[in-house]
């Protein structure tokens, strides 16, 4: 059975402003089973929410190959569902439509859409604010709605770039355990983009560690704690520190090269 | 998200509500004092220009008299203007402002938001733009005056010249400023090219669109005006280009306290399209307009 998601040696760069090269990502290979959890962490900076767009097909690599389940990406896929790290819900639409949205885009009826979003809006605990708009919303709210809109396609790839990071960390676990249950019952594989180590071994099935830029994968390393997770628990768990432990060796040195480089770039 | 701690003790509640109705009435007092302040400055604005103007200080053969005025307007309103009844002046030049105001926005919405998706046709175009912003554009009233004639055409399009390029450019940079995010999701959830003009593109637009209709209200207002000032039979331009052939500063300033209520009953009216057309948006621009 083919990969999910397989990047097999991709460089993407850009064109800086000033009409220079930025090279993001280098020679980057990895690979995501169907139904796998994995999560990309690295220093900031480091070509993670790059590498989730060129999976996605928003951006196509300068080099290299990116397949999914098989097939090379050309354009964005349709059945790919990607949560961004900012709001990206739209504000001018209530809840109801924002997660109606995709199924009307895709051709469905007025009326079927927003039937499904009805019901994607109280699996994600929203019923009963169908009507108010994404300003009259709180920052974990606005997630929730993000998520319905981006689930209720049944995406077979789901793209996550920080999702969580602005939330305060009481709702952020509610949210990752709340993620986890949604996404047990799909079977989705999921590209989750973090600088949160915690988080990363709490969620995932595998860890892949970015260099700092221009990304390249560090090392991979398979969580193995048991599902089903809870979040707030996990981390008690003598398993968690080791592979904490073992994944941060490698981290950190990453994470050092990032802070130096900023230092740098802050003085010069 | 609901970890909010609902257990205030009755004495601990009762303090801040005391404190929420001081600053009511001080909030209440404040407005007073606002609105009192306000009259005063109309008082003796009015007052001292009546006074100096009736005592001979001010020559009122120049700058009018607020009770000249008061009666000019009087005598319009009761006995007509000398082009015919009043509201009818003032219902010509609305007939063509809006007109110009609807015809000048549509075309600016529509050639805003095109140049703004098609970047070959902006930057083909936008040499051509700059250049017929710089002009002074009322200039053209005169032009209109000779080619449309003096009835409504050459007014409505002096207004809507005028109301035109403010649109456009609004129009243009709201499509230009859409967030690349909502773009990004809109395609991965499956909007095709047409959908996300429709549902991103111009609702994102709408805010700076609607912010640009006020000024342009007022400018549509300017251009009918002005194309009546350059020829015309009737209109609220037409009655002060009279009164000024006769001398008559209090005509003239009749003609301008009418054209200052309708730019004001227009203004709300704006607003009022504003709330409808962007009633997602957490704070309208004119809860903090002056």
């Amino acid at each position: 059975m083919a990969p999910a998601i397989q990047l097999r040696r991709v460089t993407k760069r850009f064109l800086t402003p000033k009409g220079g090269v930025y090279t993001a990502i280098r020679d980057l290979s990895l690979q995501v089973a169907p139904g796998e959890f994995c999560a990309l962490v690295g220093p900031t900076g480091s070509g993670k929410s790059t590498t989730l767009a060129l999976i996605s097909g928003l951006e196509p690599p300068s080099e290299g190959e990116v397949e999914v389940f098989g097939k090379p990406v050309t354009g964005v896929g349709h059945n790919i569902g990607y949560v961004f790290q900012a709001d990206a819900v739209f504000p001018w639409k209530s809840v109801l439509d924002n997660v109606a949205a995709g199924p009307r885009y895709r051709g469905a009826s007025k009326r079927e859409a927003r039937e499904r979003a009805q019901d994607w809006i109280s699996r994600v605990g929203l019923a009963g604010f169908e009507d108010r708009y994404p300003h009259q919303l709180s920052g974990g709210m606005r997630k929730r709605v993000a998520l319905a809109q981006t689930l209720i396609n049944s995406p077979e790839v789901l793209l996550m770039d920080e999702p969580f990071s602005a939330l305060d960390v009481q709702t952020r676990t509610l949210m990752e355990n709340e993620l986890l249950q949604l996404w047990a019952a799909s079977s989705a594989s999921v590209v989750f983009v973090t600088h949160d180590l915690e988080e990363a071994i709490a969620l995932a099935d595998r860890v892949y560690v970015l260099t700092a830029g221009p990304a390249t994968v560090k090392g991979n390393y398979a969580v193995d704690l048991p599902r089903p997770r809870n979040v707030a628990e996990i981390r008690f768990q003598p398993r968690f520190d080791e592979i904490y432990q073992e994944i941060w060796s490698d981290l950190r040195d990453e994470v050092l090269v990032s802070y130096e480089r900023q230092k740098r770039i802050g003085a010069a | 998200m609901s970890v909010r701690s609902a257990s205030a003790l009755p004495e601990a509640a009762a303090a801040p509500e005391r404190a929420g109705g001081r600053r009511a009435l001080a909030a209440r007092r404040r407005r007073l004092m606002v609105n009192g302040l306000r009259l005063l400055v109309l008082v003796v604005w009015i007052g001292s220009w009546e006074l100096t103007t009736r005592i001979g200080l001010v020559d009122k053969f120049f700058f009018g008299m607020p009770s000249g005025i008061v009666q000019r307007l009087w005598t319009w309103i009761t006995e007509g203007t000398a082009l015919g009844p009043l509201w009818e002046q003032v219902l010509v030049t609305m007939e063509e402002t809006v007109l110009g105001f609807l015809v000048g926005s549509v075309l600016g919405i529509i050639l805003g938001i095109a140049l703004g998706r098609n970047r070959l046709l902006a930057d083909v175009l936008s040499p051509y733009i700059k250049a017929a912003n710089s002009i002074p554009r009322v200039v053209l009233g005169a032009l209109f005056a000779i080619s449309l004639g003096l009835d409504l055409k050459s007014k409505v399009a002096t207004a809507s010249i005028l109301v035109f390029f403010v649109v456009f450019f609004n129009a243009f940079q709201g499509v230009r400023e859409v967030d690349r995010n909502l773009v990004a999701n809109a395609r991965i959830l499956g909007a095709d090219g047409r959908r996300l003009t429709t549902e991103v593109i111009i609702p994102s637009a709408l805010s700076w669109i609607a912010a640009s209709l006020h000024i342009s209200f007022g400018l549509a207002l300017v251009g009918a005006v002005v194309g009546e000032l350059f020829g015309a039979t009737e209109g609220v331009g037409e009655l002060i280009y009279n009164a000024k052939n006769n001398f008559d500063a209090n005509g003239v300033f009749a003609g301008m306290a009418l054209l200052a209520v309708v730019a004001l009953v227009a203004e709300s009216l704006i607003t009022a399209l504003e709330s409808r057309l962007i009633k997602w948006r957490p704070n309208p621009v004119t809860d903090v307009a002056i």
